[in-house]
């Protein structure tokens, strides 16, 4: 059985899978504005949470927010179902593509074999629809791949029921009811609004763009404080989360440019593709960063001078995207 | 971004299966959508993360040679997996998985507990023993 499905390749898992998935249900929004509209951007700097022994920085919000954001805002009736035993979710599975219905789903990146090899560390958080079954594979749509693939039974187990944290469970969604109407124009601001007050007017140092200033500030003395091998690893990580797979360049800033530049034609509002512009220019300074970044892992030497200067990039870099929330806030604010 | 400037470097972690979507500017400023088939900076990154994880795998091998640790020493840094997250694939806690990473407790291990390590790894009870594996896995 296969499901008449478009597949479309998108930068963000996630917001992916939700456009694919409305796609299939009569609803057509591109990437950059489910991302949008469902808030996906923010900055969030956690030292005090480490994943092997590395500070967790995001450049995004945390996994499944954007989806049940988005589905708030445009009233789209999700249903999500949680499974104790993978026999039962494979079923499950089976019944919903006997229905003809594209199912999203949860899974560890670790179990899916048609990603390149250097991608898959256990990350639990990565979102596939599946459309089809055929000759005992799964037809998978993975948001971030050009082309459909194809899964294997047992992989799929495998990535759906991965252990670790957070633990997928089977977890597959799909919606149950789409909205015959809906105002755009108030799900666009929505999203613009709590984006740009969480980047701002959060008053906890850690998150936001005080959260970059934050962290320009630690990574200053990271050579001194626990030497120059982990000061390169952590930079290095640093660089993946910003630039691996799934953020569309420069930590989703770009998405989020194009999200405002979409976002200005359908509100006709001049001063939202100025901010476009804007944050495509600080969108340019982080690879500016990463870009240095790079250089300073690849050599594999640093000293503290090019650490004060990375560190000077991000403060810029923070000072930027302050006054372009800030800005956006303030158009937002009456709407 | 503009379009043009969207990185195409060939020397990437790839293997020709990804060709990433990034989102570039066009002459107006507008958003269009460019494939990207690798950028250094992020392969570099990458890189050395597998350099990390390959470094403790090879020194994991060697202590299993030299009879310091166990197999599963070995498949649990292979599949970059913690004790905790072999515990739970396992059922058991993390601490007898440290426990087990000894050869002195591992030999003790029942038919059983070494059939849940396999699976974890997705390997036979029989691979997950043998030791001499890990000698011709010399690279």
């Amino acid at each position: 059985m296969i499901v008449n499905f478009t597949h479309k390749q998108s930068a963000h898992c996630e917001s992916g899978v939700v456009s694919n998935l409305l796609r299939f249900h009569g609803l057509d929004f591109d990437e950059p504005m489910v991302f949008g509209i469902g808030s996906g951007l923010f900055f969030s700097y956690l030292p005090f949470i480490k994943v092997n022994g590395i500070p967790v920085a995001a450049y995004r919000i945390w996994p499944g927010q954007i989806f049940k954001r988005f589905s708030e805002r445009i009233g789209i009736k999700i249903e999500t179902k949680k499974f104790s035993s993978p026999a039962k979710a494979m079923v499950a599975l089976d019944q919903m593509l006997e229905k003809g219905q594209p199912v999203g789903m949860l899974t560890s990146v670790f179990y899916l074999n048609y990603l390149p090899a250097a991608y898959r560390f256990h990350f639990n958080a990565h979102n596939i629809i599946v459309f089809g079954k055929e000759n005992g594979n799964y037809l998978v749509s993975d948001p971030v791949m050009e082309y459909t693939t194809e899964i294997s039974y047992e992989d799929l187990v495998r990535a759906r029921f991965a252990k670790g944290m957070p633990e997928p469970s089977g977890r597959m969604y799909y919606p149950v009811q789409i909205p015959s109407d809906y105002s755009l124009e108030k799900a666009l601001w929505k999203g613009i609004k709590q984006t740009s007050d969480h980047m701002t007017r959060i008053p906890v140092p850690i998150v936001g763009s005080k959260g970059m200033k934050y962290l320009a500030k630690r990574l200053r003395y990271w050579p001194e404080r626990i030497g120059d091998r982990k000061a390169i690893q952590w930079l290095g990580n640093l660089i993946r989360m910003q630039e691996e797979i799934g953020t569309g360049g420069a930590g989703f800033r770009f998405i989020y440019a194009a999200f405002l530049d979409q976002a200005s034609i359908k509100l006709q509002n001049e001063k939202l593709f100025n901010l476009s512009k804007q944050l495509t220019k600080s969108g340019d300074q982080l690879r500016d960063f990463a870009y240095y970044a790079g250089r300073v892992c690849k050599n594999r030497k640093s000293d503290t001078r090019t650490f004060a200067e990375l560190a000077d990039m991000l403060e810029a870099c923070a000072q930027r995207e302050q006054e372009i929330f800030q800005e956006l806030y303030d158009v937002s604010k009456s709407k | 971004m503009e379009k043009d400037q969207v990185p195409q470097d060939q020397e990437n972690l790839n293997e020709g299966k990804l060709a990433k979507l990034y989102y570039a500017t066009d002459d107006k400023g507008h958003y269009v959508k460019v494939n990207s088939i690798g950028w250094e900076p992020e392969t570099v990154a990458m890189q050395q993360a597998w350099d990390v994880v390959n470094g403790e795998v090879e020194e994991a091998r060697r202590k299993v040679m030299e009879g310091k640790a166990s197999p599963l020493l070995y498949y649990m840094k292979k599949n970059i997996m913690t004790p905790s997250l072999v515990g739970s694939y396992a059922s058991t806690l993390s601490v007898m998985v440290r426990l087990h990473c000894y050869p002195y407790f591992f030999k003790r291990l029942s038919r059983k507990k070494l059939e849940k390590y396999a699976y974890t790894f997705r390997i036979t009870v029989e691979e997950l023993t043998d030791i001499d594996l890990l000698k011709k896995n010399d690279r």
